[in-house]
């Protein structure tokens, strides 16, 4: 072996100085926290599908009303009960317009002369469920997305400054929150709902009316973790402000955990929506969310399967992107944060 | 240890006094009345009928007359059922609801806790990744939904099961049970995977392969014990969510029990029976999170009960 080395030829290899004033260089391009987080989640697949599903429906929610030229609240009898049909798959022996007549399968399009497609079929008040759909589809994410967004300014707001003040403050507005958090959030919600006149408004406030304590206490406890770490001693030694200090070093820190938290508050605040709604108590008619439409499909779903299934799958698709995508950046904002 | 389970009470009671008063109120808030043909009635029978339901007082008698009643355990009468105490009412309706939880929290929990361990042990295989996308499904799909559909296809398609009501014996918890139990299952299948996949990784895992004992022994005698302890967290979230689920899911299978109460006496103003259905589902949660933040500190004595704070 010893021997096999020594035959190598000698001229073939160059000597290496180490230069080890190039010991600290960086060699790649220095990324800052949230290009970091972005190639960790762009590696997340599930994250990504979820993401690119997610800007689909949202679309479909925004356009998909506009698309077939029916409006969601003209009702005209004579269309009443149409199953799906939709031109092109209707070829494929599938959503061909063909429903359940008597316990025969009639073509009802040709039966009651509708000319027309309606594509995801229609109510028992002929209302085009395909414009319904995207219509409670569009409800139901405006109240989430709203419902999300209080809880946010509140729960910063309240956590932040319990956190950062601290002393007196920080006591009084805890037992505040200790008291509030042994209420159960469904019976809140319920209680309140049934107070209001029922409606969009409603639900939101509901949502949110304790909501927005999740996000106090993980805010109040990153806040409490970083206020006494050397960079905000420094910062304040220089003679930086409390709201320069808040602002530019201490949300930065708790950004991550924030649209954490707010990407799993968005599906929390969809379920009781249509919760609410499922059990009669949220949103009434005619206004549609995903809800009332699945209520609406219940009622008929012996007759009429495909009335509960579209917005059953819309709801469920839609849930669990918004946790696949929560899941992800978890995973991506903060890698050594589990569950 | 004494001290912080003496606090913990007395916030327990403060809390439930809260919700006892903000309830009482609300009810009154509540537009409609209790009495469906209360415009038809005369004076004299409206001053009768309000009588007899002690709502003819005002209302800060009203008030202090219902928190006597309820220091004593006392809900009330109902108004939609004649004469008939709300204690009885919601002692008429437990047993299905008991049921059906106590079937889908130990169902959920053994089919979830295995499915947990095979995605942790299997981690990164098609096993972890079925039974995590499973997981998924079960957080994310509303329990309502999921029932309906159970509903649709296994009891009104394949006839397999009974569709609804409660007078089938065991078969009718059937389909209720498995809707409520995605819940729990989903929950503890995460969490379990996250804790074993922790354990697998310490050092008394390693000592364990290293004296040559096999892995189904390591799996079970040293990880999945240490796994299991953290699962008591979860108890919280999942006693909510079966409450939340059996209101949906009771109403969807036609099953008397107290979820379903509380939605019909929300759809007929029943005031007292609202505000007892509210005060025993508040007291039920605040007792099991109460529960499961004393049990974890005995069982696990690296766990600090120290103010509760995070």
């Amino acid at each position: 072996m010893k021997k096999d080395i020594e035959k190598l030829p000698q001229d073939q290899f160059e000597r290496i100085e180490i230069d080890s004033s190039h010991a600290e260089r960086i060699e790649k391009p220095s990324l800052s926290f949230w290009q970091d987080a972005w190639l960790r989640l762009r590696k997340n697949k599930a994250a990504i599908v979820s993401m690119v599903v997610l800007v689909l429906l949202v679309i479909m929610a925004l356009v998909g009303p506009h698309l077939n030229g029916h409006d969601g609240a003209a009702q005209n009898l004579r269309h009443a009960n149409l199953p799906p049909k939709m031109p092109g798959i209707e070829k494929l022996g599938i959503m061909d317009g063909v429903g359940n007549l008597s316990g025969e399968k009639v073509d009802l399009y040709a039966m009651k002369k509708v000319d027309e497609y309606y594509w995801f079929g229609t109510d028992g008040l002929g209302r085009d469920l395909f414009t319904r759909l995207w219509e409670g589809t569009q409800i139901s994410l405006l109240i989430a997305f709203v419902a999300a967004l209080i809880d946010l300014v509140i729960g910063v707001l309240y956590g932040g400054i319990s956190g950062y003040f601290g002393g007196r403050t920080d006591d009084v507005m805890q037992r505040i929150v200790e008291i509030l958090i042994g209420i159960p959030t469904l019976i809140v919600v319920i209680l309140m709902i049934m107070v209001m006149e029922p409606g969009i408004g409603a639900i939101i406030i509901a949502i949110s009316i304790t909501g927005w304590i999740g996000m106090s206490r993980i805010v109040r406890a990153q806040i409490l973790k970083y206020k006494n770490q050397e960079f905000v001693l420094a910062a304040r030694t220089l003679g930086t402000n409390d709201s320069r200090i808040i602002g530019k070093h201490l949300m930065p820190n708790v950004l991550g955990i924030i649209v954490i938290n707010t990407m799993f508050t968005i599906p929390n605040a969809i379920f009781f929506e249509a919760f609410l709604s499922f059990i009669g108590i949220g949103l009434q008619p005619p206004a549609a969310s995903l809800g009332t439409l699945i209520n609406d499909g219940f009622k008929v779903m012996e007759f009429q399967p495909y009335v509960l299934l579209f917005p059953c799958i819309v709801i469920s698709v839609l849930m669990i992107a918004f946790n696949l995508i929560g899941d992800g950046l978890r995973d991506a904002l903060d890698p050594k944060m589990k569950d | 240890m004494v001290k912080y389970v003496g606090k913990r009470i007395i916030y327990m009671f403060i809390t439930m006094f809260l919700i006892a008063t903000a309830t009482f109120f609300l009810m009154q808030t509540l537009p409609g009345s209790p009495i469906s043909s209360y415009n038809k009635l005369n004076d004299n029978q409206k001053a009768i009928v309000e009588k007899k339901y002690g709502i003819d007082k005002p209302k800060p008698v009203q008030y202090a007359i219902y928190m006597k009643n309820l220091a004593k355990g006392d809900l009330g009468t109902s108004f939609a059922f004649k004469g008939k105490s709300v204690n009885d009412l919601l002692a008429s309706r437990i047993k299905p609801s008991f049921i059906l939880g106590a079937q889908a929290m130990v169902f959920g929990t053994i089919i979830g806790i295995l499915l947990g361990m095979i995605a942790a042990l299997k981690q990164n295989t098609f096993w972890d990744y079925g039974s995590t996308f499973f997981a998924i499904l079960g957080i994310s799909i509303p329990s309502f939904v999921f029932a309906t559909l159970l509903q649709y296809f296994v009891a009104s398609q394949w006839h397999l099961l009974p569709v609804g009501l409660w007078n089938d014996g065991w078969k009718s918890s059937i389909l209720p049970s498995i809707a409520l139990a995605m819940g729990p299952l989903a929950l503890s299948a995460r969490f379990i995977r996250t804790e074993m996949i922790e354990v697998m990784g310490s050092d008394y895992i390693t000592l364990a392969k290293a004296k040559g004992a096999n892995g189904f022994e390591i799996a079970f005698k040293h990880a999945f014990r240490n796994a299991l302890i953290p699962l008591i967290t979860v108890l919280g979230p999942v006693a909510a969510g079966l409450v939340t689920g059996s209101l949906v899911v009771e109403q969807i299978f036609a099953i008397p029990g107290i979820g379903e109460q509380f939605v019909s006496s929300i759809m007929v103003n029943d005031f007292a029976t609202i505000m007892g259905t509210t005060l025993f589902f508040s007291a039920f949660l605040i007792v099991v999170i109460f529960i499961v933040d004393i049990l974890y500190g005995v069982i696990d004595p690296r766990i600090r009960l120290s103010g509760g704070k995070a």
